[in-house]
């Protein structure tokens, strides 16, 4: 139906995709795998005419096509539903589905008739979605099948899906899946962007494997398996477990309760949340994103801007919850956020002034009367014990933080908060947008800081990875703590439930 | 090798809107390259075209830095020019109100006036913004044209001389004033009103140097101008901060009344600032908000404002309005440019 | 009781120019581009507007030629933030610095003068027609934002315009039209200064009625009929302080400042950014 052929795309200095040639039969669900930063997501934004490739052909059903834009792509019914929604969340569902193709005249929308053939399109499929409603009030299972809505709405015939299954729990996946294979049935060709294994196996009849740009392998699903797709995937055997000792968790050192967080219009992020950390263990928060664990880092670390707290926070028996973050960091609460780039660097600084981030009123930093002063030697020699220590690279002091690459700013972040020698780690998101290696390093050093007796609390929604490193693992559901459960014998399945409540849609 | 690099881009949005002018001059029919040679060469004379050019200089040197405190701040100080106003005649005030005091203790006291009368209009927008989140553009703008007003009041119905038709105080004690810089050069004649505020301007920039990069609150205001959100992970009260860099940015901007009240007019002069508070936004962004640019910046619009007198005088249909314009297109050129450069080097990476 | 017919009759003149103004200063900002530039804009459409009426002696013909600067202007405003990225709020800084020189400079050159056109005759003014317009385009804005594509475009650009740019929209052509508009409008609203409500050009006449048409904008949520609303309370405001100055006891120069104290009390009293078009000020980076 559609083929890559010899596809090539540069960003400045970085060949996102190196003669990149794939073909996707039609009628067919199509799997395109690969690690983050491996090229799917741009080869297929190549393929649907959002980025015009350096080189190489696109073949539509058999006739060679250049793409200007998304509309010669749309033409030729190919959709896309992206990774991250492109809606526009005050305007409604219909309002989202016909921008850019407005049926009436230039002077009078005729939303109506818009209306009436989503409600049809979404009957057929089954996808219950009402058109007159807003984006913003929509839940996010629901807000990802508008965006397959848009696609349809223009008679797509290929579906490109990048992503699909990041915010959904397995239930809602299920159900996606169902949608997919209904939408085989018509005839409809679809290709999944994914990096998950088990889904690949479960839904795709074919798959390509992409590697740092390049496709390294193409396969009939059927004949393979997730051990060969993973090898693919990494270029080596891959690990899947990481290799810890046992905790010696001793006194606690985190004790929370009851913590609610309640916006100005009355939703509560956070419900109830009654929980301990020991020094020396590693607790996991596990959960969809989007149901309370970025709020609950937030509310220990102090950096709550909207709504209301309440609840107690406990550090080493102290009451620390009327504390400003400043206060807590004095503590010793360390933080490495989830959002390196919003929140942990300041990404036009050099290094050393990252490096005192947080860190900045305490000598040998600040020197004089009230820590006026700073002192820029000590500055200088504390950047380069970390950079050496967590083996950032490269380990230039006076460079901005900006040019390093993820996995470097993660580490240079992770060696900052660990150099104030923490009571408390809470980490979330360590392994975001990180290398294969920055990964295993950073498992090390967090399951060391353990071992040392520091007490973390470690945020992820990769499951692999908070079942791997946590000794205890929490599930959070709608703000509130659902389950607790010891991560080496407990089933995936399990967890799953747990993070849905057992419930059908998401 | 960084500095020069750093150094060519405002140099090429100087030279295109100078090329800009040039055009706008053929339109008002006169010629651009007898008009530029006036205007930079009545600006380079000894002792008369220097010396103006410094003189000019000064507060453009304190505005200057205003602005560009703020901007490290994330913050668009506009109110520079009400700032001003309210610094000076608070300073004219209090050297009429203490006339007869020595001048150890009058100087002194006028300074701290300056300062302190400039930081209150520059810490009420700060306050609105950091509490309301009222956006500071329109607030000193407000700001501004309460300031020229308020001091327009006092003046015409408590301080004037009597019978005097122009809007001015009565003059400030003699101890308030500050010596000319004639009186320590020779060959320079003292009625140049070049003064002492001219080497405190260049303290003070040095002051505001190791403001911003040795110190802590100095680091914290650039934190939170570069980064919000991160600033409050590091546990900077952002809030704090927003103040307290308009306040320092108000009082830079009210030590213009040191040059203007205690070294030049020796009192309150409606009206006397030639838009020092908006030269100086220009003056920031060409100077790369550091000290060190603003001050040739400052060389650069000091020249302009004196030159711009001459061409006003002796052309024939170019008045010193000329000097606004180039402000104006040189701080487009300026904004443009510095995105542009910006998005050039920061290559999105989209997998 | 005519007391008050007056009052509000000078109310709705006052209001005139701020609604123009603040119109067209809502196109631009849901669209996502912050115009500060509104006070040059007026500016720029006042002086051109009188210029034009002085020399060819038909106020339509003026304030056509003041529609035409004020797009011209907006242009460049546009170009500036739009194509190359500028901090909004900087270039239209440097607008408004523009428009206190070049009206001067430009009346230098035609009249002699240091700011002001020459005065002119009552037949050559037109004191209605831009009140009609202000108030009708209020209505017509509402419409042209919630009923046609081209609004539906200016919105999803204004909020999201990545999702408007995957969908087909080109996000720089409607910012530049949105731009232009609020060009022209403001334009009308300044050529309302000088040859609708007086009869010549004076150096800054606009007296930072640009700043409270963004205040009323901000004050009105961006939505039409809010900031008509907003412009009618400033208006008053604008009409009780000029009713006061002839009769009243107080300096003028506090009489003058009530409509800046305003200003800012209703800034601090509202906070207006959280309703704020989502992509207001950021300068968008097409991802082809």
């Amino acid at each position: 139906m559609i083929e890559l052929r010899e596809i090539t795309k540069r960003f400045g200095d970085v060949l996102a995709n190196d003669r990149v040639s794939l073909a996707v039969a039609p009628g067919t669900i199509h799997a395109i795998v690969g690690e983050n930063g491996a090229g799917k997501s741009t080869a297929m934004r190549i393929a649907y005419g959002f980025y015009g490739a350096d080189s190489g052909d696109i073949v539509v059903e058999g006739q060679a096509r250049r793409f200007e834009s998304p509309h010669d792509a749309i033409a030729l019914g190919i959709g896309m539903v992206h990774q991250h929604f492109m809606l526009v969340e005050p305007m409604t569902v219909a309002e989202n589905i016909v921008l850019g193709i407005e049926p009436g005249s230039a002077v009078a929308l005729d939303l109506k008739r818009a209306e009436a053939r989503i409600r049809a399109l979404s009957d057929e499929l089954g996808l219950a979605v009402d058109p007159a409603r807003r984006i913003e009030d929509l839940s996010v299972g629901q807000q990802q099948r508008v965006e397959l809505l848009k696609a349809l709405y223009r008679e797509a015939r290929l579906l490109i899906l990048d992503e699909p299954t990041a915010v959904l729990s397995p239930q809602a996946t299920a159900e996606m899946f169902a949608i997919l294979r209904r939408m085989r049935e018509q005839g409809k060709t679809i290709v999944i962007v994914t990096h998950k294994l088990s889904e690949v196996l479960e839904i795709s009849d074919e798959v390509t494997v992409m590697r740092d740009g390049r496709v390294v392998g193409q396969r009939r699903t059927a004949e393979t398996s997730a051990a060969e797709l993973a090898r693919l995937m990494v270029g080596r055997d891959v690990l899947l477990r990481v290799v810890k000792p046992e905790a010696k968790p001793q006194a606690p050192v985190l004790a929370v309760r009851g913590l609610s967080l309640t916006l100005p219009d009355g939703e509560k992020r956070l419900d109830g949340v009654s929980f301990e950390v020991r020094a020396g263990e590693i607790v996991g928060v596990a959960g969809i994103e989007g149901n309370g664990q970025t709020e609950l880092i937030e509310a220990l670390a102090g950096l709550v801007e909207r709504g209301a707290v309440s609840g107690v926070i406990e550090l080493a028996g102290k009451d620390v919850t009327a504390l400003s973050a400043r206060g807590r960091r004095a503590r010793g609460i360390s933080h490495v956020p989830e959002d390196r780039h919003r929140r942990g660097l300041l990404l036009d600084f050099d290094l050393k002034e990252n490096s005192i981030l947080g860190a900045d009123d305490r000598p040998p930093v600040a020197v004089g009367p009230l820590r006026f002063w700073l002192n820029l030697d000590a500055i200088r020699r504390k950047t380069e014990e970390i950079l050496k220590a967590f083996d950032v690279r490269p380990p230039d002091p006076q460079l901005p933080a900006r040019s390093l690459s993820g996995g470097n700013q993660q580490k240079l972040i992770l060696g900052r908060e660990l150099d104030l020698q923490p009571k408390l780690l809470l980490v979330a998101q360590p392994t975001r947008g990180v290398d294969i290696g920055g990964i295993e390093f950073i498992h090390r050093r967090l399951v060391e800081l353990r071992d040392a007796g520091c007490a973390l609390l470690l945020v992820s929604s990769e499951l692999e990875e908070v079942t791997a490193l946590a000794d205890r693992l929490l599930v959070m559901r709608q703000g509130r703590i659902v389950g607790e459960v010891d991560p080496a014998r407990t089933s995936m399945e399990e967890i799953g439930l747990l993070m849905t409540g057992g419930s059908a849609a998401a | 090798m960084k500095f020069l690099r750093e150094l060519l881009f405002p140099l090429a949005a100087v030279v295109a809107a100078f090329a800009v002018g040039a055009v706008v001059i053929l339109a008002v029919g006169d010629n651009p390259f007898s008009t530029y040679t006036l205007l930079i060469g009545s600006a380079l004379t000894w002792p008369d075209g220097i010396g103006y050019t410094l003189f000019y200089a000064t507060p453009l040197i304190f505005t200057g830095l205003a602005v560009a405190v703020a901007f490290r701040c994330g913050l668009l100080n506009i109110g520079a020019e009400g700032q001003l106003y309210i610094a000076a005649f608070m300073t004219a005030w209090v050297g009429i109100i203490c006339a007869g005091w020595p001048a150890w203790l009058l100087v002194p006291l006028c300074f701290l006036t300056a300062l302190l009368a400039g930081g209150f209009w520059g810490a009420v927008p700060g306050v609105l913004k950091a509490r309301f989140g009222a956006h500071e553009v329109i607030t000193t703008i407000m700001m501004n044209f309460i300031a020229v007003a308020l001091a327009s009041y006092f003046t015409q119905y408590h301080y004037k001389p009597q019978g005097d038709p122009i809007l001015e105080t009565v003059p400030i004690g003699e101890g308030a004033h500050i010596a000319r810089l004639g009186r320590f050069i020779p060959g320079f004649p003292e009625r140049i009103p070049l003064n002492l505020a001219f080497p405190l301007a260049l303290l003070t920039c040095l002051l505001v140097y190791l403001f911003l990069w040795r110190t802590r609150w100095g680091y914290q205001i650039r934190a939170t101008g570069a980064n919000p959100a991160a600033a409050l992970y590091g546990g900077i009260a952002t809030g704090k901060q927003i103040v307290l860099a308009m306040s320092i940015s108000g009082a830079l901007a009210g030590l213009v009344a040191v040059n203007e009240v205690l070294g030049y007019r020796y009192r309150y002069y409606d009206g006397f600032s030639a838009g020092y508070g908006f030269t100086g936004i220009a003056v920031a962004l060409l100077g790369r908000n550091h000290p060190v640019g603003v001050i040739l910046a400052s060389l650069l619009f000091g020249a302009l404002l004196r030159g711009g007198l001459f061409v006003d005088i002796f052309t024939e249909h170019v008045s010193k309005d000329l000097v606004m314009v180039l402000q104006g297109i040189i701080i487009l050129f300026v904004a443009a440019e510095a995105l542009f450069r910006g998005i050039s080097r920061r290559r999105v990476k989209n997998v | 009781m005519t007391i008050i017919l007056i009052l509000l009759a000078s109310a709705v003149r006052q209001a005139t120019p701020l609604l123009l103004a603040a119109l067209g200063g809502l196109y631009s900002e849901r669209s996502g581009v912050i115009n500060i530039a509104l006070e040059g804009l007026m500016l720029a459409g006042a002086f051109t507007a009188a210029t034009v009426t002085h020399y060819s002696g038909n106020p339509w013909v003026g304030l056509a030629a003041g529609i035409a600067a004020g797009v011209l202007v907006a242009l460049v405003h546009g170009v500036a933030c739009i194509r190359f990225k500028a901090d909004q709020v900087v270039s239209g800084t440097a607008i408004n610095i523009l428009f206190l020189g070049v009206p001067a400079l430009l009346s230098g050159a035609l009249f002699e003068s240091t700011g002001a056109t020459p005065q002119l005759p009552q037949g050559q003014l037109m004191p209605l027609a831009p009140i009609v317009l202000a108030f009708v385009l209020v209505p017509v804005t509402w419409y042209v934002l919630n009923r046609t594509p081209f609004g539906l475009r200016l919105r999803a650009v204004g909020e999201n315009p990545e999702a408007a740019d995957t969908a087909g929209v080109n996000v720089a052509r409607v910012r530049f039209a949105a731009v232009m508009l609020s060009g022209a409008l403001a334009a009308i609203g300044g050529a309302y200064l000088s040859i609708g409500q007086s009869s010549l050009f004076a150096r800054n006449m606009t007296a930072g009625r640009g700043f409270i048409a963004l205040a009323a904008l901000i004050f009105g949520k961006w939505r039409p009929v809010q900031t008509m609303l907003a412009c009618l309370l400033f208006g008053f405001a604008e009409a009780l302080s000029i009713q006061m100055q002839g009769v009243s006891q107080i300096p003028v120069q506090f009489i003058q400042i009530a409509p800046y104290v305003l200003t800012i009390v209703v800034l601090a009293g509202f906070i207006g950014h959280s309703r704020a078009p989502r992509a207001l000020g950021v300068p968008y980076q097409e991802k082809r």
